[in-house]
């Protein structure tokens, strides 16, 4: 009686396991991915392990408080990009998104040319926050008081 | 469980509960989308274009539980051999697609305005349209199977093999945005807590309720038509025998 495993049991367990060695391989093939399939370097990357000059990269961080300068051509900004370890000078010529803001999320694409990164293109990063515009006028605290009776 | 392997039984339960989920789904989903649209106050940062979320984000959700649903069919099919669990499966299959086409059209159209930007192979929307992709593939599979078994073929597994092999893309797509830096910003829900502000989340949690009790009527009114073509092409075959 011991030795007979119903049919049912039989497909179950062999179905667990094709499915635990597929998650293994899948797990197995995001971790080989992980560098590769980033869509940005962040600041720290891109000074860590800078790219050969005028290869084309993508940069993502937070655009430092009060480091966009107008240039006087009007149409070309400079910026600042950190990250909590590194910063970036970038420099761009164009009209930015919407929520291209100092203090918010960017990816810049483009290249390095010497420790400038001249950027072809901005696109705005959205964080996962969604707060709205009448809260805009409270202080952070406040703001974040209010976020957090939500949580 | 088994008690439901009689499709009579099924049909007779699924005849009630399909327009008891239709009704109050699209009543709870036109309510919230219409406050979403209306009443809720523009974002900080996106403005009105806030108001797409409402529609984009059940419609993500109910993609991924599309899926899902395949998934637990499929294992159920190829496990306990239960008749009506690949029916189940392939009644998933349509409205999953659907939901996931919105998902990804509302978000390109989101893209725009807020990021600059229609599309990027960022790792959530890399996985999104493969998930798509993986839809279109399990829908045709699903039909040449069920045009093999019309076909006295026999019943075919590679369709339950495939909904379960597919789901590994569902991890995939829910950790992209923690495992990859990702133009696509992390979850906003997670476990317990929300980064959305109450003014959002209501409406946003209401229109999920709304958009799932539709995507079930769905599922149902679908499984009552694949059994439907079941039963006519076994009448046909015997009329064709006699």
């Amino acid at each position: 009686m011991s030795t007979m495993i119903k049919p049912k049991h039989q497909r179950l367990v062999l179905i667990v396991l094709a499915l635990v060695a597929l998650i293994g391989a899948g797990l197995l093939a995001a971790i080989a991915l992980r560098n590769q399939a980033a869509y940005f370097y962040l600041p720290s990357e891109l000074v860590a392990k800078p790219p050969e000059m005028g290869r084309a990269v993508r940069l993502g961080g937070m655009v430092e408080k009060g480091s966009i300068r107008t240039q006087p051509d009007g149409v070309t900004i400079n910026f600042i990009v950190k990250d909590d370890k590194a910063r970036v000078p970038v420099r761009f010529s164009g009209i930015t998104p919407d929520l291209f803001v100092e203090g918010s999320g960017v990816v810049a694409e483009g290249r390095m040319e010497g420790t400038t990164f001249v950027a072809d293109n901005l696109l705005a990063k959205h964080d996962e926050k969604y707060v709205p515009r009448e809260m805009k006028n409270m202080s952070t605290a406040e703001a974040k008081a209010v976020i957090a009776e939500t949580k | 469980m088994h008690g439901f392997a009689n499709p009579a039984r099924f049909l007779r339960m699924a005849r009630w509960l399909m327009p008891l989920m239709l009704v109050p789904g699209l009543i709870l989903a036109f309510g919230a989308l219409a406050w979403g649209l209306f009443m809720v106050p523009p974002d900080q940062l996106m403005g009105q274009t806030v108001r797409i979320l409402f529609i984009h984000v059940p419609s993500a959700w109910l993609g991924m539980a599309g899926w899902s649903t395949i998934a637990i069919a499929s294992l159920v099919e190829l496990v306990w051999r239960h008749p009506l669990a690949g029916i189940a499966a392939r009644a998933a299959a349509v409205p999953g697609a659907a939901f996931t086409a919105i998902c990804l059209a509302t978000g390109s159209i989101w893209a725009r305005p807020t990021w600059g930007t229609w599309w990027v192979w960022d790792g959530r929307l890399t996985s999104f349209l493969i998930l798509l992709f993986l839809y279109f593939g399990y829908i045709a599979l699903a039909g040449a199977a069920q045009r093999d078994a019309a076909a006295g073929e026999g019943a075919s597994r590679v369709t339950a093999i495939f909904g379960l092999v597919g789901a590994v893309n569902i991890p995939i797509i829910n950790r992209s945005v923690v495992w990859w830096n990702s133009l696509h910003q992390p979850p906003s829900i997670t476990a317990g807590k929300s980064a959305i502000d109450a003014a959002f989340l209501y409406p946003l949690l209401i229109a999920a309720l709304g958009f799932t009790l539709i995507f079930g009527g769905l599922v149902l009114a679908r499984m009552r038509m694949l059994l439907a073509d079941i039963q006519t092409e076994a009448r046909l075959r015997r009329k064709a025998m006699a």
